[in-house]
């Protein structure tokens, strides 16, 4: 107990934050600040077994987050029928060609020997697949896409509920690092960072324009929820009794009628959208729970034993019989794929998948600065982290305008550098979160609760 | 006569601005290469150190016009350039004062580096964004136009007019200019060839002699002024935008990593490269091929290999197939 006091001491201090932020701002914005806490608690948890257990730098979250997105795209909503009918032929056969596509090359790849008129056959076979996929795939898109563009435009999905996206938004991601892991892994640490961040950038660029999967930049919008919606909650007997039992202090208050059912409503429209937000706090922490459980099991398993001497001496560990090359791959696999349990998380919340709004700084880099401050290597550490950076970065802009209000009390209101700091507030985030880092790496290099092993 | 318009219209829409951007892209990968071949990290920074930098060029340009200094027909922000490159290597000195030299006296492992460098990145976006604002911004000024298209095509009298633009010229003599300079400098003259020896072995160079505070500091100076002028010449040629900025980063990284990383000529023509095919790759052909074949074989579609959104695919593709092939760049750059 005594040990994990400070483990203890830190989430209360932030717990306690957070009810601040619900007693002085309101509750809806403690709330949805609690929530994408908790989704980028998850990041971090994947961020955090590729960097913290294994050394492997990816800076490519943010594609994986789209692909779980997209997962719950595909998942939730309701297939068009008239656009399979118009193009889904042509695109099943476009999948099926890039499969042989791929099937071939690794044939040919397997059972001859490495030459250059290998590299030229196989060269061709890209080329001519690629001619003749886009040749099939040419008229199905833009059948697909010209089915009401204004509201459908795409295939759509299977029409099952969100939640199975969060089990296949972690499949797409981890098939997608599978790829990227079988190309890039034996790269150096920094080259498979750049590596890493162009694919990310690929994915985004593929989302965005390939209109009849995704809606591209037309967005997906009214994806269905796991919970209720806030105008059937308002409507619902037993919701609003609970509410005004739960502000019956205040409700006796009022002695007239008409007032009295005024304020009920009142409550009960507040209280419908909390009641949404603690719903999927509820779902979140599920996640949360689980997974910590499972990463700290493999922290502390021999298995998690054999990743920190990987991560401490590749060398070593390699010669001690250790597969290091199918290691590095298997924890890039896993950490990828609870990043795309992030991202299906995240649209699941938005109920929207907005394939434009996904930018490196927000997806990638934040995310590993919630990792090196928390503490990389430890679980709680890189949750800490996620909370304490997502709060920051949300409450960045009010602490920056008191800050800013503070030191430039002696100007007049309508002076010009008052004017212009208060204009750019939404960019004191940004550098609160530079200066976090910088100070974090430079004083306590392993974040704010460090790696600690000990052998059960 | 067709042949000669297929030709103008590849040299108007493809060789001109892919050498203007080549260009760009060389500078700022001689940047990541001189900083990752001495300094010895990946600089996550890189684009938005140019903006910094480009930052000033833009206030000193403002000031200039407002004080009615220009240079006639050519930009005010050449005048700038050398006023804001003091300051952007004042603020590269102090940087690497408060944060590199920590790391770099402790031989902190180059991953740690580049982690720093990411903090660095937050602050340097969020300085740039606080002066200066997020926004679109021109500042260019003087003739634009070197050549019309419309004066090429009466001169000429063929159907496709070659418009060059002013800035497009600029940027290719300064780039040649500067890199002849930097490749002068770093061959001929003394602090340049033991750069060189420190970037090629450390130790070697440190018992013979060499200074470690001069060669680093030289660097981030000569890094200075490539970050402020590869970074004025794209917005003068396009527009400057901080979040451009930050995504250039990538198809200059891959520049560099193509040339060879820690090799400054190869970031030079790595720059070309990059910059060559993602506009070949993505260029809509249609119209070259409706000079060049008869008429009874012309195309319906656009004949685009790639969708323009596709750019930065076409430049990892490329460095993926080098990394894959010649791991040390086309150019031996330190093996990897």
């Amino acid at each position: 107990m005594r040990k994990n006091l400070n483990v203890i001491a830190a989430y209360s201090i932030m717990m306690g934050l957070i009810i601040l932020v619900g007693i002085f701002q309101s509750w809806n914005i403690a709330l949805s600040i609690f929530n994408l806490c908790l989704i980028s608690a998850v990041m971090t948890m994947g961020a955090n077994i590729q960097w913290g257990y294994a050394g492997l730098i990816n800076f490519g979250i943010m594609g994986f987050t789209a692909l779980g997105g997209l997962a719950a795209v595909l998942i939730s909503v309701d297939p068009v029928q008239e656009a399979w009918s118009a193009g889904g032929s042509n695109i099943l056969f476009s999948l099926f060609l890039i499969i042989a596509m791929v099937m071939a090359v690794r044939y040919i790849l397997k059972n001859y020997k490495k030459s250059k008129s290998r590299t030229y056959i196989i060269a061709a076979i890209i080329i001519l697949g690629i001619i003749i996929i886009r040749f099939i795939s040419e008229p199905g898109i833009e059948a697909i896409e010209d089915v009401e563009p204004a509201k459908t435009g795409f295939l759509g999905g299977l029409g099952l509920p969100i939640i199975f996206s969060w089990v296949v938004g972690a499949l797409f991601a981890g098939g997608l690092a599978f790829v990227i892991g079988k190309v890039a892994l034996g790269l150096r640490a920094d080259y498979l960072a750049i590596a890493t961040l162009l694919i990310s950038e690929i994915v985004i660029a593929i989302i965005k324009h390939e209109d009849w999967l995704t809606r591209g930049v037309k967005n997906v919008i009214g994806l269905k929820r796991p919970a209720p919606y806030e105008v059937n909650l308002q409507q619902t007997d037993w919701f609003i009794n609970l509410v005004e039992k739960f502000n019956s202090s205040k409700l006796n208050l009022i002695s007239d009628l008409a007032e009295r059912q005024a304020a009920l409503d009142q409550f009960v429209i507040e209280g419908s959208s909390i009641f949404v937000k603690l719903c999927y706090s509820g779902l979140f922490l599920v996640v949360v729970i689980i997974l910590l459980i499972l990463t700290q099991k493999a922290l502390y398993s021999p298995w998690g034993r054999m990743m920190r001497a990987i991560r401490d001496n590749e060398e070593a560990a390699n010669a001690m019989g250790k597969n290091v090359v199918k290691q590095h791959l298997l924890i890039f696999v896993l950490g990828s794929a609870i990043v795309g349990i992030a991202g299906a998380m995240l649209v699941t919340q938005d109920g929207l998948f907005t394939p434009g709004s996904y930018r490196p700084l927000r997806y990638t880099f934040l995310i590993w600065v919630m990792v090196i401050i928390g503490g990389s290597g430890n679980n709680f550490g890189a949750i800490l982290g996620g909370f304490v950076v997502w709060f920051l970065w949300i409450e960045a802009a009010p602490i920056g305008l008191y800050l800013i209000n503070l030191t430039t009390a002696g100007l007049d209101d309508s002076h010009f550098l008052k004017v212009h700091l208060i204009e750019s507030v939404p960019y004191f985030r940004f550098l609160m979160m530079g200066v976090g880092l910088l100070v974090i790496m430079r004083y306590r290099p392993k974040g704010i609760l460090p790696e600690k092993i000990e052998i059960k | 006569m067709d042949f000669v318009n297929a030709v103008i219209l590849l040299l108007n829409y493809i060789f001109v601005p892919a050498l203007a951007y080549g260009s760009q892209l060389a500078l700022g990968a001689i940047f990541v290469t001189l900083i990752y071949g001495i300094l010895r990290f990946a600089n996550f920074a890189t684009g938005d150190m140019m903006s910094f930098g480009t930052m000033f060029v833009i206030l000193f340009t403002w000031y200039f016009q407002s004080v009615g200094i220009s240079l006639g027909v050519f930009p005010t922000a050449l005048l700038a350039i050398p006023f804001a490159i003091i300051f952007m290597v004042g603020y590269m000195l102090i940087i690497d004062k408060f944060v590199f030299k920590y790391y770099r006296t402790k031989k902190s492992p180059p991953v740690q580096l580049a982690m720093v460098s990411i903090g660095v990145m937050f602050v340097t976006q969020a300085v740039v964004r606080i002066i200066i604002g997020p926004s679109d911004r021109r500042f260019f000024d003087g003739e634009k136009f070197l050549i019309k298209a419309g004066e090429f095509k009466e001169m000429t009298g063929l159907n496709e007019g070659l418009a060059i633009k002013s800035t497009q010229v600029i940027t290719i003599i300064v780039t040649l200019i500067l890199v002849s300079t930097l490749f002068w400098f770093l061959n001929r003259t003394k602090t340049g060839k033991s750069m060189r020896a420190y970037s090629d072995n450390e130790d070697l160079a440190l018992l013979s002699g060499i200074d470690p505070k001069k060669i680093v500091m030289t660097t981030w100076v000569i890094a200075g002024i490539l970050a402020t002028i590869g970074g004025a010449l794209y917005g003068l040629d396009k527009s400057f935008k901080p979040f451009t900025y930050f995504n250039n980063m990538l198809p200059i990284f891959a520049a560099a990593i193509v040339g060879g990383i820690g090799n400054p000529f190869g970031a030079f023509l790595g720059g070309y490269v990059i910059a060559f095919s993602e506009i070949l790759l993505t260029y809509a052909y249609r119209k070259f091929f409706m000079y060049v074949l008869p008429e009874s074989m012309e195309p319906d579609g656009l004949v685009q290999l790639l969708s323009t959104d596709y750019k930065f695919a076409v430049s990892f593709s490329i460095l993926v197939i080098v990394l894959l092939y010649r791991p040390s760049g086309i150019f031996k750059g330190k093996v990897l």
